[in-house]
């Protein structure tokens, strides 16, 4: 792919070329890759012309990995090593996975996440995620002709923050720049919001195979403000065909000999739930293993019935959001249904009924996630304008801290607009003492062991002071793709004391790295090559960023000399990326990102500034 | 330098420093600011403004919220005026208050455990009547540096009515599931 043009300094911006980027659903059944081509967001498809890429990975013995509809093929033969709704894995570990039900998989009890036994070895659900994310891509780089810049991944609102951290890795392993990580129902929001061009609040009710949430949403000019979410990381479409699988085992006696049997059964499930979608009664034959086989029968009726208790499930955290939002259901404009479970005609009627209309589907539900998430990443990429887009996110989980007795205190509310940060001060419990261990979690129980533990965070290096002298200052921020990242200081001494985080679900650095070692088949070329890429497009970017900001503020906000300074380390960068080392790339922009903070900050004040003159004179004149 | 920390909410937003505001100002105050700093409007500009993003983002997410909630720009007006409401170290409270507060705890559980939705429901009103009572008597007492220090108990018992309202929605939701 031919390199971006950079343009001389002093000349007018050369124009840009298209930056490829893609919006990316990555599904508990199926996963989809979109883009904006012509301004217009689509969903890219495949060489038979399909849209949907399964979920479905299939490891073989001799290391061979199929993904997609020939690894869902393969699912009943090889139920082991064909990893289906991988996703109900991701920042888990072996309690939770117990609560799914039968599953035909060996799971390791790995101290992270939980792994699984596959022939071709023990595979971390970010592993299997990340074989996923390559076959997207791929299919995105092809399509589009030339190498992606970045990617918006998106995870549902209700992902904690080992969910989400398990996403970002699998991204990294498959060498995707995660532009942002984007709640699906924030995704669906701007498909919609953009498509019907409204203002208004919206409900966005998200139920897909292994993930439900639902998020408020308020759009104003542009701009889509989550005013609350809630749902359940663990109730999904899959759920449904588990209810179907139980019923069946009961009332037929059917005895699952193996796994290969409990696949069969599920996947039987699964395709009579979506013939009851548009027939009362269906009937189908399980052939088993031993030569055995079952006429079911199963009505529309019985279905509703059965899965009545889900369908409630879904009721309680929309009650909550509601409520969070200080809404009642009446101030609800509209409803929107994403995922392929809301197809379900129960599930249609309760959310009718709930909420005293009838929702909004003109967009495919299977699709709309990835428009929107194209749609941001359109913007994210710079190819467009953030000023008619800006999401403003929350926090689904409230962040809190292991205090005496087992209890939690909350420090970061549940909906708290991100990004979002705060302090909470800290001292020490004996003489001398150096270090301070936080354990911090994610939930809105009273009791620790209630909450989902996030990580444990050592504090070192705390000058050695009287007990209850010290100030350790602990900052927690939570940034706009909702990941939390601590940072600690000492007020008196001033001393930035280290923090090591130790993941209580996730992979870390050193784990990870071993990954993309692993991954790598020519290593050393491939690493070399994609960083020489990032770190030239980094600085293509940055050089256009700055010749635009020195067009139109260098003469007010600059003194000759500094905008000397900067066009001469503009130069140099110019010069570094034009070479083979991407190292040296690295640091040049680094050092033009110094170079330039003070120009940033002016005219951060001044945008500000302008934005809120307006403010007053309007007060001036009301008043 | 980087977000001007010595400006209070109100300033942030250009609004005049008083328990009392136009919330309809503040909303376009705070989107007006968030379209200029948003994280989103930088991702691909440089390190040292992606930083600066996210730090005036949190500013402005920070003074939104404290300002947007009635009582908690009230506990903030008073912090700025150097009176701390003393919540967390402060517990004592006039036995009257107290004695109510039991008094409708009590109430909500009764009903919680006897399935009386039409009890909640009644206790709620009576709940958020008696909430925006307090919030005048808030208002006023925030309106002249006299009484500033009495506004602290009223903060108090605001924050004891907030908790009382959770109680009652989480029992109307475990009675709705």
């Amino acid at each position: 792919m031919a390199l971006l043009q950079i343009a001389e300094p002093g000349e007018a911006t050369a124009p840009h070329q298209h930056r490829l980027a893609v919006g990316i659903d990555l599904g508990t059944t199926n996963s989809l890759v979109a883009t904006v081509k012509s301004g217009a967001a689509e969903v890219l498809v495949n060489h038979d012309g399909d849209p949907l890429l399964p979920s479905v990975v299939r490891y073989g013995k001799d290391g061979r990995v199929v993904v997609g509809h020939a690894a869902r093929a393969a699912q009943a033969e090889d139920p082991e090593n064909t990893i289906v709704s991988v996703k109900r894995f991701m920042g888990r570990g072996i309690a939770d996975v117990a609560k799914y039900g039968t599953l035909p998989y060996r799971f390791v009890d790995a101290p992270g996440m939980v792994k699984i036994e596959t022939a071709a070895g023990v595979k971390s659900p970010v592993d299997v995620s990340a074989e996923i994310l390559k076959v997207l891509r791929k299919l995105a780089e092809e399509s589009l002709g030339g190498e992606l810049v970045g990617a918006v991944i998106t995870v549902p609102a209700y992902f904690d923050d080992s969910q989400r951290q398990a996403t970002r890795d699998a991204a990294r392993l498959a060498g995707i720049n995660v532009l942002r990580l984007l709640n699906e129902p924030t995704a669906a929001a701007v498909a919609y919001g953009l498509d019907n061009a409204s203002e208004g609040t919206f409900a966005v009710f998200d139920l897909g195979g292994g993930t439900f949430d639902i998020s408020i949403l308020r759009l104003t000019k542009g701009i889509f403000e989550v005013l609350s979410t809630n749902g359940d990381s663990s109730l999904g479409g899959d759920d449904f065909d588990q209810a179907i699988g139980a019923h069946w085992r009961n009332a037929y006696g059917i005895a699952a000999a193996d796994h290969r049997d409990t696949r069969r059964l599920l996947m039987k499930a699964r395709e009579v739930k979506e013939r009851l979608t548009t027939q009362e009664i269906v009937e189908a034959v399980l052939p088993l293993s031993y030569g055995q086989e079952f006429r079911l029968k199963l009505s529309r009726q019985e279905f509703h019935t059965m899965t009545a208790p889900l369908v409630q499930r879904t009721l309680q955290p929309v009650r909550k959001a509601l409520r969070d939002a200080n809404l009642s259901v009446t101030d609800i404009d509209g409803v929107v249904m994403v995922g392929g479970a809301t197809r379900m005609p129960h599930v249609q009627k309760a959310i009718a009924e709930f909420f005293g209309k009838s929702p909004l589907n003109n967009l495919d539900p299977d699709k709309v996630v990835a428009l929107g998430a194209a749609i941001q990443a359109n913007v994210l990429a710079g190819n467009r304008a953030a000023d008619d887009l800006l999401l403003l996110d929350v926090l689904p989980l409230s962040l809190g801290l292991e205090t005496m007795g087992g209890l939690t205190e909350k420090v970061i509310p549940r909906n708290s607009t991100i990004p979002i940060a705060r302090a909470q001060e800290f001292t020490t419990f004996k003489d001398g003492q150096t270090a301070m261990a936080i354990h911090v979690v994610q939930g809105e129980r009273e009791l620790v062991k209630d909450c989902r533990s996030l990580a444990r965070f050592e504090l070192r290096g705390i000058p050695p002071m009287v007990a209850g002298a010290a100030r350790i200052q602990v900052l927690f921020q939570v940034d706009a793709d909702g990941l939390l990242s601590v940072s600690a200081r000492e007020a008196l001494s001033g001393v930035e004391t280290r923090v090591e985080v130790k993941p209580s679900y996730g992979l870390s650095d050193a784990e990870i790295a071993e990954m993309l070692k692993a991954s790598f088949s020519h290593a050393d070329e491939d690493v070399q090559a994609r960083a020489l890429f990032e770190q030239r497009v980094e600085a293509a970017r940055m050089i256009e960023a700055l010749q635009a900001a020195l067009n139109k503020d260098g003469d007010t906000l600059l003194a000759d000399d500094e905008r000397v300074g900067i066009e001469t380390a503009m130069m140099a960068l110019m010069q570094v990326a034009a070479g083979e080392d991407h190292r040296a790339i690295k640091e040049c922009i680094a050092a033009l990102s110094s170079a330039t903070e003070d120009f940033a900050e002016r005219r951060m004040d001044r945008s500000i500034a302008d934005a809120l003159r307006g403010r007053k004179l309007e007060d001036v004149k009301i008043s | 330098m980087s977000p001007d920390f010595t400006k209070n909410h109100f300033e942030l937003f250009a609004l005049p420093v008083s328990f009392d505001i136009d919330t309809q100002a503040l909303e376009r105050a705070y989107r007006d600011l968030l379209r200029e700093v948003h994280p989103d409007r930088f991702a691909a500009a440089s390190d040292a403004e992606k930083r600066l993003a996210a730090q005036w983002s949190t500013r402005a997410n920070e003074g939104y919220q404290t300002l947007k909630s009635p009582l908690k720009r009230g506990r903030y007006f008073l912090r700025i005026n150097g009176i701390d409401t003393e919540e967390e170290s402060n517990t004592a409270m006039p036995m009257d208050f107290l004695q109510q507060q039991m008094e409708w705890r009590e109430a909500v559980v009764e009903a919680r455990s006897g399935h009386d939705g039409a009890r909640l429901d009644s206790l709620a009103a009576q709940r958020g009547d008696e909430e925006n009572l307090m919030f005048e008597q808030l208002r006023q007492q925030l309106s002249a540096s006299a009484t500033l220090g009495a506004a602290r108990l009223t903060v108090r018992k605001l924050r004891f009515l907030e908790k009382l309202g959770e109680e009652i929605g989480d029992a109307i939701e475990a009675l709705a599931a």
